[in-house]
């Protein structure tokens, strides 16, 4: 559908649009692909996003090495993942369009800043010869726009030096964008002067810039249409743009004054957790201490003498991390008390790719630990839902008195999705009551305490030191059951052995009936975990367009499963399982319950598409 | 509810004591139960920490709080228990092996930070749990199961690594005397901030007699020098021996030949720890006179307090939090 707007231009509605901003590190390409998605949030639109940043704080400018990028998808419906392939590719420089021109669909739109493109940067990025006008870009829509030097120019009467004002031409390029997709212009330009509030210089530079950007597209003779994107029809209700860990955080704050106990957050800085810290660090209003600690295992280790003391312990941390935290786990595990461990996976084995994503720790939560040692395992399946997730967690950890790891992921923790805001009133009360007294008898008759006695969950009562009467000694070494003195005893040891096995399974009893979208009495069962949701969910909406029956359930459990989950997937003639690893959701589900599932293994440090899902799913089922 | 009077059995728990026949720890654990009905605080009120090895077994047989934790882990464990909560008297026990190994990189930040702890390290020269290997504090030369041919490791002073992470308060002391012990733990638990007293241990059964030259009744007018705070540092039947500074370094001289003045007066209150430091380095051995008593005694906020503090201003800056307004704190619009 077109209509003229303007009468300079052309306006098509389409219903999405990929765009993927790529320049140097220090280009500013993450503010630029924050504001648009800001923006494009604030019209309404439905949207999901993928920062993507080298793994250096700095690398040599204007090489392979030091391109970041920002990828926002942007739609008027439901939408779940950013994007398979950008219709839009703003390269700021040679670098970044090296780099990311394979990535942009046949067709596509290419907005190149041509001051970048001179010899040097043209070398230091691989290219023999000038990629603008050689044919590299034929077959694309081309936008040539000289952004450092326009921005230069309209900076000069403002008494701005030149150098500071080829900083501002992100936002030139922001300008541009915003001009080509039809977004409000308003929310950038209010955002300018209260970020920069007081630098009057910059503030002054850089709303020029984006205004230069914005009329450069409306004055140019530029070939590709603008586009319009509609808002989507989201469910009625207030929203904010959320990226995965600070909903995680704040997840973390509201389970906290549910449960009526303070946080202490015990961590060590690691990519990508380390905003976690950053975060609750902020919210010491609402209580919540937070110690910066000397490594991985004095983090774990100072919250769980937190939570001896009766707060709620959490750590946060890595792949790496978690390896390091093993031991402390294991204590937690045999002590029973209330800690949660985050673990924000990324690309592995070793330091691996800090700041791609990957979802290959899984195994690790399940069974890193020596001895039988099971815990709880919770995952985030969206930036939103981290919020969820972590309240998960928490709820776990205190009713059963366990260590719980909680996974997430890079891509969640760092991408954004708009996310309708919970009523505070309506979250659940999940307070647990502190010991207090007597809770057995002696051989003699007389009232003692028992630190393992269990109630109906097979948890142990929480006594903190403090409480009258209680004194009480805990330790790693395996205990008599109920009184909590060392034993050594044979069958004392196959009892607490099964005895934590069991406390562990029966918290599925509190989980509720797992979900199956799509057609459950189909052919095909998608099994999924983590971030892979978006994909996964947008996968099966195509597969079934075209025909297919395909079902899915996407597990926020992990361990223990869901107890309905089993005649779930036996039912199935295909079960498959997209993950990020090669295929360690997969053998759990084998091993447990004989079913014959497949995994759909990506490791590679990028999410998973949809549309490479359905082609591997359309694949393997034919 | 604070205890009204309670005597040494009432800080006694019924567990049966493990430790060999004639083990150090024997002392060093009557010594504390003995203290703790005068220390003021209440049982419940107390809570020690371990870690792993001989020593750890401590909690066990104190009827307070306690936690057998993991092998060096107790200094970062006690942090966050200390960190939470205040209102609690918090004790960590270890030994040479659990503190200055493994646990080394806990302790020194645990003293950096001035976290408030009182720390034990009973120090044996030895691994005993695991049955003789050397630690960090063992001599060069010790020949154990894992060293035949004699160790080659330069020892660590805990004193001296205590003084170097900066740590507010410093004591050593031995198995062998209860009322200095006594004295040295009630100091120590007085002390707001991390406080830390090496306690020499003699362990019978892997490393007999590691001390006996110093700490035998007879020997220790000679080797044993006492600091006190205030008094020119000197030992001896007759204090006829004395401690001077000679270029920074510590050295014992006859008080005859130099006279009282030149003699070092031991200040525990002195913002720097270099003399302290310097006194720390009078004993590389344990044949020669060595300082007991308490090295260093300082004020600084311990970091609970601190930490306590900016909660506090962050509350009166902003006013309790409230839920609502945090998740409403970023840009938000409406959709009907």
């Amino acid at each position: 559908m077109t209509s003229t707007h303007d009468g300079i231009a052309e306006v098509r509605e389409v219903d999405r649009i990929v765009v993927r901003f790529a320049g140097d590190s220090g280009d500013g390409m993450q503010l630029t692909g924050d504001r648009f998605t800001s923006a494009s949030a604030l019209f309404g639109n439905d949207l999901a996003t993928l920062p993507e940043f080298p793994a250096e704080i700095r690398a040599p400018a204007g090489t392979l090495a030091g391109v970041s990028a920002f990828q926002v998808h942007i739609s008027d419906h439901d939408i779940h993942t950013h994007g398979d392939a950008p219709n839009v590719l703003v390269a700021m420089n040679p670098a970044a369009l090296k780099s990311d021109l394979g990535k942009v669909e046949l067709g596509g739109t290419v907005i190149v800043n041509t001051d970048a493109f001179e010899e040097r940067n043209l070398s230091k990025a691989g290219y023999d010869a000038n990629p603008i006008d050689d044919g590299t870009l034929d077959g694309y829509s081309v936008i040539t726009a000289p952004m450092t030097s326009l921005t230069k120019e309209v900076c000069k009467d403002l008494g701005v030096k030149p150098r500071d004002a080829e900083r501002s031409k992100n936002f030139f390029a922001l300008g541009l964008v915003s001009w080509l997709y039809t977004r409000p212009t308003d929310p950038t330009l209010l955002w300018i002067r209260e970020k920069f509030a007081g630098k009057d210089l910059v503030i002054a530079a850089n709303e020029a810039a984006f205004k230069a950007g914005h009329a450069f597209g409306e004055t140019a003779e530029l070939s590709a249409s603008r586009l319009a994107v509609r808002p989507a029809s989201l469910p009625a209700g207030t929203y904010t743009n959320i990226n995965g860990n600070t909903a995680l955080s704040w997840g973390l704050i509201a389970a906290s004054q549910k449960a009526k106990i303070p946080i202490f957050l015990g961590s060590y800085p690691i990519t990508p957790a380390s905003d976690i810290l950053h975060e609750l660090a902020k919210h010491k209003n609402f209580g919540v201490r937070t110690l910066q600690a000397e490594d991985e295992i004095a983090a774990i280790g100072s919250a769980l003498g937190a939570s001896y003391g009766g707060h709620l312990g959490v750590t946060t941390t890595s792949g790496p991390g978690v390896a390091l935290k093993g031991e402390t786990l294991g204590l937690a595990v045999s002590l029973e008390l209330p800690l949660v461990v985050i673990d924000i996976q990324r690309g592995g084995p070793s330091t691996g790719l800090p700041t791609k994503t990957e979802a290959a720790d899984l195994l690790m939560a399940r069974y890193g630990r020596h001895g039988e040692a099971p815990l709880p395992i919770v995952s985030a399946n969206s930036p939103s839902d981290c919020f969820d997730a972590a309240f998960e967690a928490v709820r776990i950890a205190l009713r059963y008195r366990t260590p719980v790891i909680l996974l997430s992921d890079g891509y969640l923790a760092n991408g954004t999705e708009p996310w309708k805001l919970p009523d505070v009133d309506s979250l659940p009360d999940i307070s647990v009551p502190f010991a207090h007294g007597p809770n057995a008898l002696d051989e003699d008759g007389n009232d003692v305490f028992w630190p393992y006695a269990r109630n109906e969950d097979l948890a142990r009562p929480w006594a903190i030191p403090g409480t009258d009467d209680l004194m009480h000694r805990i330790g790693g070494i395996e205990k008599e059951d109920n009184t909590g003195n060392i034993s050594y005893d044979p069958e004392n040891h196959g009892h607490m052995i099964d005895l934590r096995e069991e406390r562990i399974a029966k918290i599925a009893e509190s989980y509720p009936p797992t979900p199956i979208v799509g057609d459950a009495d189909g052919t095909i069962l998608l099994v999924g975990w983590g971030s892979t949701w978006g994909a996964i969910t947008g996968a099966a909406g195509r597969l079934r367009r075209a025909g297919h029956k395909v079902a899915q359930v996407h597990l926020r459990n992990l361990h223990p499963f869901p107890q309905d989950l089993g005649p779930i997937v036996q039912r199935f003639e295909h079960v498959l399982v997209p993950e990020m690893n090669l295929g360690q959701l997969t053998a759990l589900l084998r091993a447990e319950y004989l079913v014959d599932a497949t995994v759909i293994p990506k490791v590679t440090g990028q999410p998973f598409t949809a549309g490479e899902l359905v082609a591997r799913i359309e694949e393997m089922v034919r | 509810m604070t205890d009204t009077a309670t005597t040494k059995k009432d800080w006694s728990s019924d567990q049966e004591v493990r430790w060999c026949p004639g083990c150090g720890d024997y002392s060093i654990l009557t010594a504390m139960q003995m203290l703790m009905p005068e220390i003021g605080t209440s049982r419940e009120d107390t809570v020690f920490i371990s870690g792993i090895g001989c020593a750890a077994r401590f909690p066990y047989y104190m009827n307070t709080y306690g936690m057998h934790s993991i092998h060096g882990r107790s200094p970062a464990i006690a942090t966050g228990l200390a960190l939470a909560r205040p209102d609690l008297d918090v004790w960590v026990v270890g030994g040479d092996g659990d503190m200055l190994s493994i646990g080394g990189n806990h302790l020194i930040h645990a003293l950096r930070r001035n976290v408030n702890l009182t720390i034990l390290l009973f120090n044996n020269q030895i691994y005993g749990l695991t049955k003789g290997q050397y630690s960090p504090t063992s001599e060069v030369g010790k020949v154990t199961k894992s060293s035949p041919m004699g160790s080659i490791d330069t020892p660590f002073n805990p004193i001296s690594v205590a003084l170097g992470a900066e740590a507010t308060f410093v004591a050593r002391t031995h198995d062998m005397d209860r009322a200095h012990m006594q004295a040295m733990f009630k100091r120590a638990h007085d002390h707001k901030g991390a406080a830390i007293v090496e306690v020499y241990q003699n362990c019978n059964v892997f490393n007999d007699g590691a001390f006996a030259a110093i700490t035998k009744k007879d020997a220790r007018t000679d080797m044993l020098i006492n600091l006190n705070h205030g008094e020119p540092v000197t030992f001896g039947a007759d204090g006829q021996r004395g401690v001077v500074l000679d270029n920074g370094v510590a050295t014992i001289v006859d008080v005859a030949d130099v006279g009282t003045d030149a003699l070092v007066v031991h200040d525990e209150t002195a913002p720097d720890p270099s003399v302290a430091f310097a006194l720390s380095r009078l004993a590389s051995d344990r044949e020669s006179p060595t300082p007991v008593g308490v090295f260093r005694a300082v004020e600084h906020a311990d970091y609970g307090a601190s930490v306590d503090v900016q909660l506090a201003q962050a509350q009166s800056d902003r006013g309790s939090g409230d839920l609502h307004d945090l998740l409403h704190s970023l840009p938000t619009w409406e959709v009907s």
